[in-house]
């Protein structure tokens, strides 16, 4: 018999009984959509998240204190270690040390609300360069001046707000000139920035940008920094700028083995192959989530045609008894098992894309994320493949429990 | 003479059902010719049907020795006898038998499936079988649409379509009333006369009067086996 007859009476056979078809495939409908769901989310999120990072530009390398954390405990440990200091930025700004320097920015964070008059919000406070920061991330200044070096040196209590800060605090009456309070302390707001909204690392529009010299001394009482970024002239030299800056570091801190630094060094890629691996284990951790699910539907589908070759006995036996053979017989249950999951796994597909699609429409609405729909077409082969495999596997023992009644009394089967 | 279509030598069938050991043919020997109108009659549970599926090659005989057309059908796997019922035989049974919601096209094609006969002539196939049997405007009908004459219609073309040299009836007419049941027979009748051998196992009198030869089944043994004419309705026999 030939392959395209063996399709031919599996398809009618499933026409024949429409609704139970429908339902038997539920399971594998379900699974497959959930894993283009899944899939379309994961490479959406990757691009977002990779496409903010790369807003932070390939040139940036970023040195934090501490040990690079491998857990929740390291990060803590990162936060309150003091081995970055003044010397090592000013020892990381010379170019005899990092040739291709071309800015440094010392950053501190600071914990806490600001707050005008009566209004108090909780924005993001970074102790800062208001000019690197600009020219990193991109930001543009809306109304006012940034502060400069100037001020930094001199400790001046200074601040650029970020938009939604100055809606908070100020609604829609000028900001620049007036003083906003952080912990105690009066900050003379000096300009406020363009509306950006949110990027990886933090929402510009919630951002108070203070001169690090100020957050230090006046606020946080420390001599040390939480980060110190650095910038060079292309991302061609950040390999061997790494490389500098931890040999000028090791040698500051009298470090010989490179496994008790005190510090480590972040790039660009570091956290793109960071996020990729991250994302990576996500769906794999939920792919075999719908794996389960995958199984369990098959379980479905095999008992559904357990039923449905026990209801058709007298139809194998007048198959067999016009000539059917064992093989046939096995072959057309088999195609039909096969062909209603794949069947399951088309519709899937579909419904998964269509729901990825409106996901990502909610994302864009509810965030104002920048967030671009992506079809997985991989996962939609491999979950083609999957739903036909499924069919294949779970109607093996079905069919073979078809092909082996014998005619007469299949015939006789009341 | 002409050689025999098939053969039975002292065949014997025994059911075993769950160490319950059940005889329903016991040493039957009979051979059928080409073009012979067989009847075989005989209560219910006198082997009637067993006969018919041995002879069908649906059954294997427990003992005893079973040719079709020379070969022994020891020689021949399930798979090997499936094919020699596809293109040699055809069968006909009370309940139809058919798909209930294909089309009759559909129906009568289904031998024409497990056959090398190409799609386009399966149709051509089909459509005389139809035909033959009447029911040339009806080929689009499900079968579940049709009444029980035309039902048994239907399950007589199929088991004519792929011009097998026997034809197995398994009380044809049981489901059927009196008119119908005569139409039916009508039908069988002209396939005999066509050069179709037919073996009939019926347990009316009146469908047995087509035969040329009835066989008589008592308790899994053949009691009689005697040739009559066709149309003879006052045979002894029937009384």
């Amino acid at each position: 018999m030939k392959l395209i007859d063996n399709i031919k009476i599996a398809r009618l056979g499933l026409q024949r009984n429409r609704s139970r078809s429908i339902l038997t495939i539920l399971g594998i409908v379900i699974g497959i959509a959930a894993i283009i769901v899944m899939a379309s989310m994961g490479s959406g999120a990757e691009n977002l998240i990779l496409g903010e990072i790369s807003g932070l530009g390939s040139e940036t390398i970023v040195v934090r204190p501490g040990r690079e954390p491998k857990g929740p405990t390291d990060i803590a440990e990162t936060l309150f270690s003091d081995s970055l200091k003044d010397r090592d930025a000013e020892l990381l700004s010379r170019p005899s040390n990092v040739p291709d320097v071309i800015d440094i920015m010392p950053a501190v964070f600071v914990p806490g609300s600001a707050s005008y008059e009566g209004e108090t919000f909780k924005p993001t406070i970074f102790g800062g360069s208001a000019e690197f920061m600009s020219q990193a991330f991109g930001i543009k200044i809306n109304k006012g001046a940034l502060f400069n070096d100037l001020d930094t040196r001199q400790r001046a209590s200074v601040a650029v707000i970020g938009s939604k800060v100055k809606k908070e605090l100020f609604g829609d009456a000028d900001a620049v000139g007036e003083s906003i309070r952080i912990k105690d302390r009066k900050f003379r707001v000096v300009g406020v920035f363009a509306d950006k909204g949110q990027t990886a690392f933090f929402n510009v529009d919630e951002v108070v940008i203070i001169p690090h010299t100020t957050a230090q001394t006046y606020i946080l009482g420390i001599n040390y920094f939480h980060e110190i970024i650095i910038k060079v002239s292309g991302p061609d030299v950040v390999a061997r700028s790494v490389q500098d800056i931890e040999n000028t570091l090791r040698d500051a801190h009298s470090i010989t083995d490179p496994e008790k630094d005190d510090f480590f060094v972040v790039t660009q890629q570091g956290v793109v192959d960071q996020v990729k691996t991250i994302i990576g284990a996500l769906t794999i951790f939920l792919a075999s989530v719908v794996a389960i699910a995958l199984v369990v539907g098959g379980v479905g589908v095999m008992n559904i045609m357990l039923v449905s070759v026990t209801e058709r006995t007298r139809e194998i036996g007048l198959r067999k008894t016009v000539g059917a053979t064992t093989k046939d017989v096995m072959n057309q249950f088999l195609w039909e098992a096969i062909l209603l999951t794949s069947v399951g796994g088309v519709i899937g597909i579909v419904l998964g894309g269509v729901f990825a699609f409106l996901m990502g429409l909610a994302v864009q609405f509810f965030t104002g994320l920048d967030w671009k729909f992506v079809f997985p077409i991989g996962s939609a082969i491999l979950g083609f493949a999957a739903s036909a495999l499924v069919g294949l596997v779970f109607g093996l023992y079905p069919a073979h429990q078809a092909s082996k009644k014998s005619p007469i009394e299949a015939l006789r089967y009341e | 003479m002409e050689k025999p279509i098939l053969e039975a030598q002292n065949i014997s069938k025994v059911y075993d059902v769950d160490g319950t050991k059940t005889t329903a043919l016991r040493c039957a020997s009979l051979k059928i010719y080409p073009g012979e109108f067989v009847a075989i009659m005989g209560p219910s549970g006198s082997g009637k049907s067993t006969l018919l599926h041995i002879m069908g090659l649906l059954d294997r005989p427990t003992d005893g020795k079973y040719t079709f057309e020379g070969k022994s059908i020891n020689e021949y796997s399930d798979d090997e006898l499936a094919h020699i019922r596809n293109e040699r035989l055809g069968f006909v049974f009370q309940m139809f038998n058919l798909l209930p919601r294909a089309s009759v096209l559909e129906n009568i094609k289904l031998p024409l499936l497990y056959s090398h006969v190409p799609e386009n002539e399966r149709m051509t196939l089909a459509q005389k079988a139809a035909e033959a049997v009447g029911l040339k405007e009806r080929i689009d009908h499900t079968a579940s649409q049709l009444s029980g004459g035309e039902r048994q219609r239907v399950a007589i073309a199929r088991a004519l379509v792929n011009n097998p040299s026997i034809i197995f009836a398994d009380e044809p007419t049981g489901n059927l009333d009196s008119k119908s049941g005569g139409q039916i027979m009508d039908i069988i009748n002209k396939l005999n006369e066509k050069g179709h051998t037919i073996v009939l196992v019926t347990h009316e009198t009146y469908t047995a009067h087509y035969a040329q030869r009835l066989i008589r089944l008592y308790d899994g043994k053949i009691e009689d086996d005697i040739k009559v004419d066709k149309r003879n309705v006052d045979h002894e026999f029937m009384k």
